[in-house]
Order: C-alpha cells, then structure tokens, then sequence
C-alpha cells in the first residue's frame, strides 16, 4: 500500500494541518480511553468511587447500572436469566451504541484498541507482510460459535478468554498472568494477522457492530472530490474496505460510510491532508460529486485492494 | 488441475459452499478449545469459597459476569476476583480464602445486594441462612482441643456459637481421668464464614477448615434407617410389634425364644427400672 504515497503514511497531513490537527481524533480517543479507564481506576487509587465495577458490569454514583450487553447475551443463552439491574444496564449500553455508532466502543472506549493500534503502527513501521487475513465474516462465525459454547456449556463463556476482560478488569481488580492474553493479541496482529484480532476475529466487536448497523453517527467522505490518491486513509483505517464505497463512489452515491464495521475512530480524517473525511449524521445528504479525474488503472488496483 | 468438477457448480456458489466450510471447520476447532478451557476453569479449588448467596458452581458461571461490585461492596475486604493463573477459580469470579480474611457475615449482605445479576442469590435475606461452606475439624492430631488442652477459639468466635459450633464432651484416654471438649461443627447452622479456620491459633494452616459442602458432606444413605429418629421408624408402620413387659415368654429378655439356656444368659440390664448403661 505503502508504496502509492508519496511520503510516508501521515506526513503530508503533518506537513499541511500540523502535527495536532493530523492526530485530532486520534489524541482525542486516547483521552476518551484512557477517561474510561480512569473513571474505574479512581476507587481503587484515589477511593473516589463514582465508578465502580469494569466494564463487563458497572454502577455510577450508585444510580446507574451498565452491563455489556454481549455478555448479558451470552448469560442468557447459558440458562440464567439475570436480575433486572443487569437486564436494564444491558439495555442502556446497547441503546447508546446503537444510537451514536456501534463500533464506537471499538475505538474510543476498549482498553485492547490502544494495543491493537500500537500492533498496527509497528507492523507500517516495519513493513511487514499482511500476513493471515481472514474472510470478512470470520468474526461473525466466531460470535456464532461464542454463543453456541455458552449455550452448551451453561457459562458465559468469552469471558474465559476475553483480552479486553482480562485486561480491563486486570488493572482495575489484580492481572495476574491476564497480561499474557493482551500480550497474545499483540503479537497476533504484529506478527500473524494485520489488523487481525480487532477487525477479524474479536465477537464483542462484532456484536457491537450489529448493534449499531442503524446508527446515527457516521463519516463522510464529503469532500471526495479532492482526493489525490495518496491511500493514506486506506493504510491507517483499521477496517479499509468500509472506505471504497463512499470515498470512489460516483455522484449519486453517498459520501457516507455506513458499512457497521467502520469504528468512527476517525483516523481517516486525521490522516487526509485535503480534508476529505468528516463526522456527520447518516441522515446528512448534502451532495458530494464525486471525482472527476478518472484514473482507471488506479482505481482498479484500488478496487481489488478492497 | 480440478477444473472438471469445479465446473459442475456456479463458481459463486461453490466459492461460498467452501468459505462457509471452513469458516465453520475454524469454528468448530476454535469453539472445542474454548470448550476445554471453559470445563478446565470449572474446578474450583476445594479452598476457594465463594460469597454468601453464591448459587451453585455450574449456574454460578452462567450468571456471574465478573463485574466485582461484591468485592467493592464488601466492607471487610474479604472478597477478591479470582486472578489468571495465581488463584484457581474461573478467572475474574469472586471468591474469599477463609484463612485470609473470613466473611463477617454482614446482617445487611451488602455483597448480594450489589451483585447486578442475581449470581449472589437475592432470596438470601438471613445471612445465617447462607450456606458457604461447612467448617470441619479437619486435623483432629493437632487440634489443641483434641489433645486435652482448653483452646476452645473456633468455638468462641464462632457468630452462632453453641448452634454451629459446640464442644462436644468426650473422655480423655490419654490421661484417664480428665475430658476432651471436641469443636464439634454442625451442618444445619453452619454458615461456612470461614470465622473459625481464621482464628485457629495454629501456626500456618488451620485444623478446623471451611471446605464446600459438596466435600465436606456425604449424601445420607437411603438404605439405612436411623430408628431412633422420629418419623424414621425402623420398619414401615406395616408391623406394629406388640410391647410387652418383660416376663416368662417368648419375649422374655431373661430368656430370648422362650428358651430357659440353662443360667447362660444373665442380662444385667435391669427393666423397666434400667437406667445405668455403663
Ligand atoms: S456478608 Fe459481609 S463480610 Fe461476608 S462476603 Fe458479604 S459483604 Fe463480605
Ligand atoms: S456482583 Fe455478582 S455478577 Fe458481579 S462479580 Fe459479584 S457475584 Fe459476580
Ligand atoms: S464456619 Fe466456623 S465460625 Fe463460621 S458458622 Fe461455621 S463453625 Fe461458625
Ligand atoms: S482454634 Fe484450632 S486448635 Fe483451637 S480448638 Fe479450634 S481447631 Fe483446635
């Protein structure tokens, strides 16, 4: 991919937006996860317990009860029908994601996205090969087969393996050797599979990006015209074939990317040193034309990229 | 190579005939790994205990989501979230070491009533309902109690002392002439708060252990009816042997069968007055 830039992925955005504009979201996100975070850390190393749990269950300020709603799934076809307090926090969570963007939780709430993307800048880095790259739909079989194994063997069953359990309850409650999951998927997506764990294999992430199939909050390639080819949105985005249709569609396309695996991590619009990307709702349909310029030989390549 | 057969299907079809095979193949291999690992975290080890109201084992893992309100909610600090590879309940699960800091059995249960999903059963209301564990005098060798001495420490800081726990009298062989007060657990009232193992004064390990009840009990036997229970007659009310005094006859005790043996058999047991049975 690396080899249709002109400069290294990045730089021409650094060089006409800045160093802070071309890593906005990106700076933004890992506030917004290490917020997350820090709310559940507060208790345990400042005895402020406004939050208390992890993310698998929590309360805030003692009113509010949030529960993933993937693993209330998961309980509920192992034969237990939880308490109403987890039955409501289940509902709460899976009626934010899938009002403002299912994935979103993917890239501005899940501790293992900080690992996956430090995975992902060290394998551009080091140009390695893309390695094992599983079919679109791997994640959807392993939901399936997480929730045939909760059902047979009567237990949630991901939250035996569960990197981002492991880990988020780790640092919050004691890792013991939880570590070594995160390690795992670290060196999975460096060394095995690109970008493998988090947009082909993880079930939680495909669990929330059913959820937010409708959702509101969208990117959009609203200024594609401009575009000038430099493909560094399709090596930064963790999940590139969701571009392809908004960014090359013709004029009567949308310009929005509504595939439900974008994570709206918004590193496309960080990286476009012309602009093109921009947060806006699903339901935004100012007209976008789409380029004019043909390249045919480009766009083929590009199209089977995707 | 394999052109010829391919040919026979729609390519497209074939294509997705074989991605969905081994989507499905992957998956069936992943999931039977998964499997292993979920029964291989259903051992709990013996001294894992988990929170009072904790349903049992196999639902437990169907309800709990590992969330830890429990542990926060506790005041004493006694519940931990197992961690990977240190502790060996499933990973995450909440759990306390009797030894380590017992449950105080909170009469307000803040730990069930935190619990979100019900794992932490909300029908324990009466903390002395919570079946735990079940304390047993596991090293009756070195048990201060059992060897003569007063220690009496399980018993005294016992929260349902002479109900749960009481010391049984018993003659000291030893010495001849003095008792042995035995901690005497009893299943029916303990709770299984792990009070009695932490104050052992032994050094190290306790002589008196919480164990979950699935060790520490055996079921009762069927066959065996303990006649001397109400309700739990010897033979079905089917027979109702006729009381008599004893007497010249057949139920004579001075002579069973109605067989005078010649003097052989002399009972010292002396009816209806008896009384001293030795
Ligand atoms: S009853 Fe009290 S001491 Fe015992 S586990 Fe629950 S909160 Fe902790
Ligand atoms: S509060 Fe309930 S669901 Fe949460 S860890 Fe404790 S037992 Fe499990
Ligand atoms: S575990 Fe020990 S202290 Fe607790 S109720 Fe049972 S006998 Fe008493
Ligand atoms: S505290 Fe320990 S040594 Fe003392 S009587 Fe109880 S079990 Fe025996």
């Amino acid at each position: 991919m690396s080899a249709n830039t002109h400069l290294p992925v990045g730089h021409e955005a650094i060089r006409d937006k800045g160093l802070i504009r071309a890593h906005k979201y990106l700076i933004l996100r890992r506030l917004s996860q290490a917020f997350f975070l820090g709310l559940f850390m507060l208790g345990p190393w400042f005895g402020i317990w406004w939050v208390k749990g992890n993310l698998s269950g929590s309360l805030t300020l003692d009113i509010l009860p949030l529960t993933d709603p993937f693993i209330a799934v998961q309980g509920i076809v192992a034969g237990h029908w939880p308490e109403l307090t987890a039955i409501f926090g289940a509902v709460i969570v899976a009626a934010v994601y899938a009002l403002i963007g299912g994935r979103m939780y993917c890239s501005w709430v899940c501790p293992v996205n900080a690992v996956t993307d430090t995975a992902a800048w060290a394998h551009r880095r080091m140009d390695l090969p893309k390695g094992w790259q599983p079919k679109k739909n791997t994640r959807f079989y392993v939901l399936g087969m997480v929730l045939i194994v909760s059902a047979v063997s009567g237990t949630i069953a991901w939250e035996f393996v569960n990197p981002i359990s492991m880990l988020h309850r780790g640092l919050i409650f004691g890792m013991g050797f939880a570590w070594t999951f995160v390690v795992a998927v670290f060196l999975f997506d460096l060394f095995v599979s690109r970008r493998g764990w988090c947009s082909h294999i993880c079930p939680v992430g495909a669990f929330y990006g059913l959820l937010g199939t409708k959702s509101l909050m969208r990117v959009s390639a609203q200024e594609r015209a401009a575009c000038d080819d430099c493909m560094d949105c399709f090596a930064v985005c963790p999940e590139m074939h969701v571009i392809s249709p908004a960014l090359r569609g013709k004029d009567e396309d949308t310009p929005l990317i509504l595939s439900p695996d974008c994570t709206n991590c918004g590193r496309c619009i960080d990286v476009c040193a012309v602009d093109v990307f921009q947060f806006t709702t699903r339901f935004d349909d100012t007209p976008a034309p789409g380029r004019v310029r043909e390249k045919p030989k480009t766009t083929r390549k590009i199209g089977k990229a995707a | 190579m394999s052109a010829k057969p391919a040919q026979k299907m729609d390519p497209a079809r074939r294509r997705f005939l074989q991605d969905a095979a081994r989507g499905t193949a992957g998956c069936a291999v992943a999931g039977m790994g998964l499997m292993w690992m979920v029964q291989d975290a259903r051992a709990l080890p013996e001294r894992a205990i988990r929170p009072p109201g904790a349903l049992p084992e196999e639902d437990f893992l169907a309800s709990c989501i590992r969330c830890g309100l429990c542990v926060r909610d506790c005041p004493y600090d006694t519940l931990v979230l197992a961690e990977l590879g240190v502790d060996g309940a499933a990973t995450g699960t909440p759990y306390f070491t009797a030894r380590d800091i017992p449950c105080e059995m909170c009469d307000d249960i803040p730990c069930v009533a935190a619990c979100p999903t019900g794992a932490l059963d909300k029908d324990l209301t009466d903390i002395d309902d919570s079946r735990m564990g079940l304390a047993v005098l596991i090293d009756q060798e070195t048990c201060l109690n059992a060897l003569g001495l007063r220690c009496d420490v399980c018993y005294r800081v016992c929260p349902l002392i002479d109900e749960a726990i009481t010391l049984e009298r018993r003659h000291n062989e030893r010495s001849g002439h003095h008792a042995i007060f035995m901690p005497t657990v009893h299943s029916d009232k303990c709770t299984g708060c792990g009070k009695c193992e932490k104050s052992c004064v032994l050094p190290g390990e306790a002589a008196i252990k919480v164990l979950p009840i699935r060790t520490a009990r055996a079921p009762s036997s069927e066959h065996y009816k303990l006649g001397w229970e109400e309700n739990n007659p010897l033979v079905d009310e089917l027979i109702d042997l006729p009381d008599r005094l004893p007497g010249t006859g057949t139920d004579n005790l001075a002579a069973p069968g109605g067989f005078e043996a010649e003097g052989a058999f002399q009972p010292t047991m002396k009816l209806p007055t008896a009384g001293a049975d030795g």
